[in-house]
């Protein structure tokens, strides 16, 4: 092992797992995958901070804890899971479904305990166009054949690769060609654990052509568990020609929640991606790698990110925007608001490739440290060898202007809330770009809640 | 209504006001004058409770109430108004939602319940048109955007919501051209009442032709060195400041 890697005893148990997991799989195509992935992983090792893409995400606390890892693909949900499971999503649905106006008006739900699929708490979309299955029941769909495995980068990517090799769960939607889905589709997750576990969720979201859909993901833990739960997911997406998808991702978790997340995303002409990456307090370690391919010409991708931290919670968000062809445009938003002892990180990258000439890339990262002791790392890295394109790249780290809150208590309005109208308005250019009302005024009110005492 | 006594203030080592007195009656306008750094737009900041002003001696109270010891969104909500000579422009925050909530906090401040949606943009209208404030600007983010004169114009808009006892007019005549000036001047005039007073802060006799003073001070080197009635507009214009020291 280099410097680069770290030593952990999960490291041992993980290769003991492996060959459980891929015993299970029957599926020769998989399976094959998997080893090829468990040898990747093998060489990476779980990377330290002298590794560059880590160097400000710490991950020797995650991985010197064991973990019980859920090595059982046809595990099935026990009658207790799924009441804690009801009596939780109610809550959640107290929380953010009303304001989706009302659950089966609003938005259709999806939900998975401990990454097994229940269609007794699900309301899924009636609906020909739409397949929606267990990744594991997918194998023999084209979709699944066409695109899984085919996405994701594992090379230099440890926790891609741990997942491709051990993934036991996950989602597989596929929209078919001209489907529009009327409403929005809420995945929530839901993890019970009463030990330390490791999930490995992945997903395949294929968007055919002229499709468009709304995927709104949230997970739900159990606040009083005190049990580690390491998530370490991976989704692959694919857009043909002239799909939309519009994919919010609301991470707010509890404390013992620590993520990794991999979403990468292949495009094809005329398609629109646009991510929503809102992470808020909870969660004490959160890191998104999230990649484009912008394969062919005339393409839209948008990504979209807020994260307000609190407490000594990581957030890390590492994009990387690849324009391969002409035309291309891409718009990276990312905003920040730092609190107490907490610690952001954004990392952004865009490749414009030498016949992507034209390409429109944008990048743009805003922050506010709103404690003495808060901290970010904002690294904007661009790599052009295309001669006729326009790009740009932002990066602020400040604090509120006092003289905009002196104004603001001039008129009468206290200290707490003059900075909290400042954070809204920080935070607005972003919050703005969420399609869906309900979602954003969900996102805003939020955004006070946790500033309160701040 | 305002009693200013023997008021001392410095911004980090350098004294500004030294030795400064007003009393200020409830339906009277005050203009005060003076050079260029003779502590005008200071005396407004401290007034307003600016954080890098430090009092060192003298008192402040409005009717009876030591301000001082209050901070800015308390001295508001007891009445005190600073029109801004330089109105901050806070994109995001939308112009109505700012009044709505500065209003209701000092509504509540003074015992009173928070105004419905519908009172509150009855009220709007009403004071919109008393001012000549343009409804387009008031569904706009605060200030962003808007022309120096439009952001004088928000001021004073400011002013006819809230209603405070005491109004401070930062050199609100500055930068605006003479339609500018008259709207404001119009609108200020149409906000004067027995209850309430204004102190105007300006370099320029101008203002007053337009919003007529009971009083006007000279300011000079910290201190109040001249006080005269609005004939003394006019002498200051013609003869400048020189004289005075």
């Amino acid at each position: 092992m280099t410097t680069k890697q770290l030593e952990s005893p999960l490291y041992e148990s993980l290769q003991a797992q492996f060959e459980i997991v891929s015993l299970q799989d029957q599926h020769e195509a998989t399976k094959a995958y998997r080893a090829q992935a468990m040898e990747t992983f093998r060489a990476l090792g779980f990377p330290s901070i002298k590794n560059e893409e880590w160097r400000f995400a710490n991950v020797l606390p995650l991985v010197k804890t064991t973990y019980e890892v859920s090595a059982d693909k046809n595990a099935q949900i026990s009658e207790d899971a799924l009441a804690q499971a009801k009596a939780l999503i109610a809550a959640h649905k107290e929380d953010i479904l009303p304001k989706l106006k009302g659950e089966e008006k609003g938005a259709y739900r999806l939900v998975t305990i401990n990454g097994v699929f229940s269609k007794e708490l699900s309301f899924l979309p009636d609906n020909a166009g739409i397949t929606i299955s267990t990744i594991g029941e997918a194998v023999d769909h084209p979709g699944y054949q066409e695109y899984f495995g085919k996405i994701v980068t594992l090379e230099n990517n440890a926790f891609a690769s741990l997942n491709s090799a051990m993934f036991t769960d996950g989602l597989f939607i596929e929209l078919k060609a001209n489907t529009v889905l009327d409403m929005p589709i809420h995945i929530i997750k839901v993890k019970l654990a009463s030990g330390n576990a490791l999930f490995q969720p992945r997903n395949l979201f294929i968007v055919r052509k002229n499709a468009q859909m709304d995927v709104i993901e949230t997970y739900i833990s159990d606040a009083d568990n005190e049990a580690a739960i390491l998530i370490n997911g991976v989704s692959e997406i694919a857009l043909e020609e002239n799909a939309h998808f519009f994919h919010y991702d609301i991470q707010k978790g509890c404390k013992n929640i620590r993520k990794i997340q991999r979403n990468e995303a292949v495009q094809q002409k005329h398609s629109n991606y646009s991510n929503y990456t809102f992470t808020f307090p909870g969660s004490s370690f959160t890191r998104n790698n999230l990649t484009i391919h912008l394969n062919d010409e005339a393409i839209e991708s948008h990504l979209y990110g807020l994260y307000l931290t609190a407490g000594e919670q990581l957030v890390d968000n590492h994009t990387e925007v690849h324009h391969k062809k002409p035309n291309g445009e891409s718009n990276q938003l990312y905003k920040g608001i730092i609190m107490d002892k907490s610690k952001a990180v954004f990392n952004g990258k865009i490749y414009v490739y030498e016949d992507a000439q034209k390409t429109n890339a944008f990048q743009q990262s805003n922050n506010v440290l709103f404690g003495e002791q808060a901290m970010v790392h904002a690294k904007p890295q661009l790599e052009i060898f295309a001669d006729d394109v326009k790009c740009s790249h932002g990066t602020t780290i400040g604090q509120l202007n006092k003289e905009a809150i002196f104004y603001l208590k001039s008129r009468g309005i206290g200290e707490e809330q003059a900075k909290q109208l400042m954070v809204k308005a920080f935070a607005f250019d972003v919050a703005e770009k969420i399609k869906i009302p309900a979602l954003r005024s969900y996102v805003e009110e939020m955004i006070t809640e946790e500033m309160k005492g701040h | 209504m305002l009693s200013i006594k023997n008021l001392h203030a410095r911004v980090e080592d350098k004294e500004i006001l030294k030795g400064l007195n007003l009393e200020v009656k409830a339906g009277e306008v005050h203009a005060i004058m003076g050079p260029n750094g003779a502590g005008k737009s200071s005396l407004a900041s401290v007034l307003a409770g600016r954080e890098n002003y430090e009092v060192t001696e003298g008192s402040v109270t409005l009717d009876g109430k030591d301000i001082l010891e209050m901070a800015p969104e308390e001295r508001a909500r007891e009445g005190v108004f600073l029109a801004f000579q330089y109105p901050i422009e806070i994109p995001g925050v939308s112009n109505i939602n700012f009044l709505k909530t500065a209003l209701n906090e000092i509504r509540t401040h003074r015992g009173l319940d928070p105004m419905t949606a519908k009172e509150f943009l009855q009220k709007s209208k009403e004071k919109q048109a008393l001012v000549e404030f343009d409804a387009k600007l008031v569904n706009r983010s605060l200030n962003e955007g808007f022309s120096g004169g439009e952001k004088k114009r928000n001021e004073i808009f400011q002013l006819a919501m809230l209603e405070p006892k005491l109004a401070i007019l930062d050199e609100t005549d500055s930068g605006l051209d003479i339609d500018a000036l008259r709207i404001v001047s119009r609108g200020v005039n149409k906000l004067r009442s027995e209850n309430n007073a204004f102190i105007l802060i300006t370099h320029y006799q101008r203002l007053l032709d337009y919003i007529v003073p009971d009083y006007v001070h000279v300011l000079s080197d910290g201190k109040i060195v001249k006080t005269g009635g609005k004939e003394l507009a006019l002498e200051l214009e013609e003869k400048g400041y020189d004289w005075l020291k």
